[in-house]
């Protein structure tokens, strides 16, 4: 039970491009366990859609390439698995949603179409109880009148209906972790909660891991057990959803917490963490996100913090908790 | 979509009575008079002005023009001044010709040049990509009628590989019941004969594709390019799914809109006769018919050839439209 499904260590993605390399992704560890909803959390560019791109096997190569560190699924380096063993994986073992579900369909094929390539491509079924098994999760999913649905295309269907589609396709194989990209950044509100909901009952009722990733702290505190916090390609926190809103440690996790609106609090300015993030590539040293902290003092320019466990079980990057 | 159709095949009309104005006008700028070329230069004025008369050259513009008109409405496309014989009848071994060379042109341009591009996009930066591109390049900026004589130096004088010009041989002519000799041949059985007739079309279809397969490779590894970087190709492959369905299913139906337009025009032109390559290869196609006629002032012949040709480049524009709703389901016409 207490063994991770999926356990990222050191892992490095670099961009190889003309201007020189960029490290996308350095040095990022977190581990996912059976039926856990783990939230990564961030900035836009700080890694997070590199991160789980690697543990897909879908870096773009050129210019993109994993150059460390290990990606172990139920113990096997993914990093080290060739072309066709990751095929197997990618939907079946882990599978992914994606923030664009108005792009994320392909036009030109009807949903039943799309839908039975994925359970086909896994599975020896023929096509009878395939188009069955699809009918089955697009109800699992809580589409309506799934049968007509199956021979619709995706643009007669709603941004909402599209995401409930992608998450069907994705848990279609019933994989073990499922990976989703702010699968609610493009929606509306209220679609936004019942997409949410969706995926805590499929968490509940499947036990398949997921790891959250997004930007919004509203998500993750519905959703998710633990966080990892990232900046800069870097992890820089790690704790449980309750220490984090309680006791955020990191001086870049507080600002973001104090960054979301206070509906009880009546504010003229919203907070905002001064500055932004480093481009990728630009690489100083000592702490990256020193130049924007306002306790950073000489050390942490000077030397890069490790991520060290604390007392109350969580893991920090930050000289202020650092020994 | 049939309303639409519909609409379309009617709107034909003034588009063909347009072109119809602008031949006849064409080729009475042409300076010559038809009855003085028929009968030499030696003949009497007597016997021009009588020619002229029968041939109703003395009638009014607009008189010639209605006469026209009306006899095309009935399917007749006149008669020919110089072999008397109706051009309806006359037009269509012509025409089969330059179709079936064209097909075959296409055919090579479509299975190479598509190919090619996908290759190109798939493997971007790669050898093939820039040695494919490359070539697409010396393709489009090909002289052609200079292709077809080096072809025809190479494989047919030199190596003796091809024949050199026509259709079939003189020896072992075949028997047409289509015109279309690739069909004949095989209705008749006659495989011998069916190779013959492939020999023969192989060095023209060659020269003939060149372009159309550059300028569809180009636009086929340009739009595919695009197709591969968007987001449902990124759920194709999470899914699990090879490169090559990913590849040629789910990248090639989307980035093909563009290829086919560029398809139907070229299809558009190489119907429209090549009058160079089929010179060069003796082809006894459309475009040399025309080519024949205006050298011997057979306006009827001028005219009627070009409105065919014009009908079926638009009826082609046609296809290439109503194919676009076939591929892309977003594509809806009313």
């Amino acid at each position: 039970m207490d063994a991770p499904v999926l356990d990222v260590k050191g892992l490095k993605t670099y961009f190889f491009t003309d201007e020189g390399e960029v490290p996308a992704v350095n040095d990022v560890d977190f581990h996912v366990k059976r039926g856990e909803v783990l939230g990564i959390v961030g900035e836009s560019g700080c890694g997070k859609s590199v991160t789980s791109l690697s543990v897909m096997g879908l870096v773009p190569s050129p210019p993109g390439k994993i150059v460390g560190g290990e990606i172990l699924y139920k113990g096997e380096d993914l990093t080290k698995a060739n072309d066709k063993r990751m095929r197997q994986i990618r939907g079946n073992d882990i599978a992914m949603i994606f923030q664009e579900p108005m792009t994320s369909l392909n036009p030109v094929y009807k949903i039943g179409n799309q839908l039975i390539e994925a359970i086909r491509l896994h599975n020896r079924w023929d096509k009878k109880k395939a188009w069955n098994r699809a009918v089955e999760i697009m109800k699992l999913v809580g589409l309506p009148r799934a049968e007509e649905l199956m021979n619709s295309y995706p643009h007669q269907l709603s941004g909402g209906m599209r995401q409930r589609v992608m998450i069907a396709m994705a848990m279609v194989c019933e994989p073990e972790v499922l990976i989703a990209d702010e699968p609610t950044t493009a929606l509306d509100v209220t679609i936004q909660a019942q997409i949410l909901d969706l995926m805590k009952r499929l968490n509940k009722e499947t036990d398949t891991s997921i790891i959250m990733i997004t930007h919004d702290l509203g998500v993750v505190a519905e959703m998710c057990e633990r966080i990892v916090v990232m900046y800069a390609g870097k992890v820089i926190e790690e704790a449980s959803v309750s220490t984090i809103f309680k006791e955020p440690k990191h001086p870049y996790t507080v600002g973001l917490i104090q960054s979301v609106p206070d509906m009880r609090d009546k504010k003229d300015r919203l907070y905002s963490i001064p500055g932004t993030v480093p481009k990728p590539g630009s690489i100083q040293k000592g702490c990256q996100f020193a130049p924007r902290c306002e306790h950073a003092f000489d050390r942490c320019f000077a030397e890069t913090p490790e991520l060290e466990n604390q007392e109350d079980g969580s893991r920090v990057r930050c000289w202020l908790h650092n020994s | 979509m049939f309303a639409y159709t519909i609409r379309r095949i009617l709107m034909l009309v003034p588009v063909l009575i347009g072109m119809s104005l602008i031949v006849f006008f064409l080729i009475r700028a042409i300076p010559g008079d038809p009855a003085q070329i028929i009968l030499g230069q030696q003949a009497s004025k007597e016997a021009v002005a009588q020619l002229r008369d029968t041939l109703g050259l003395d009638e009014p513009w607009y008189v010639q023009y209605f006469i026209y008109m009306k006899d095309l409405l009935t399917g007749d496309l006149g008669n020919s001044i110089r072999t008397h014989a109706p051009i309806s009848e006359e037009i269509w071994p012509y025409f089969a010709a330059t179709l079936e060379l064209s097909l075959f042109a296409m055919f090579i341009a479509v299975v190479i040049g598509v190919n090619a591009g996908i290759i190109s996009a798939w493997f971007q930066n790669s050898w093939f990509d820039y040695v494919a591109m490359l070539l697409a390049l010396i393709g489009v900026s090909m002289p052609i009628f200079w292709l077809g004589l080096m072809e025809q130096w190479a494989f047919a004088v030199e190596f003796r590989w091809f024949p050199t010009s026509g259709r079939e041989s003189i020896l072992n002519p075949v028997d047409s019941i289509t015109n279309l000799y690739i069909i004949d041949t095989i209705i008749q059985g006659r495989f011998d004969q069916l190779q013959t007739v492939l020999r023969h079309l192989t060095l023209p279809g060659l020269a003939l594709a060149t372009i159309p397969m550059a300028i569809i490779a180009r636009m086929t590894r340009s739009s595919m390019l695009e197709v591969m970087r968007s987001d449902y190709i990124r759920t194709a492959r999470a899914k699990g799914l090879r490169m090559f369905w990913v590849v040629y299913k789910h990248s090639l139906k989307n980035a093909f809109i563009p290829v086919l337009t560029v398809i139907g025009l070229q299809m558009g032109l190489l119907l429209g006769g090549a009058i160079l390559t089929e010179t060069i290869f003796s082809w006894p196609g459309i475009g040399r018919y025309i080519y024949d006629a205006i050298g011997f002032r057979d306006y009827p012949v001028i005219q009627s050839g070009i409105l065919v040709v014009a009908l079926v480049f638009v009826t082609i524009n046609l296809l290439v439209d109503l194919l676009y709703a076939a591929i892309d389901p977003r594509i809806k016409y009313q």
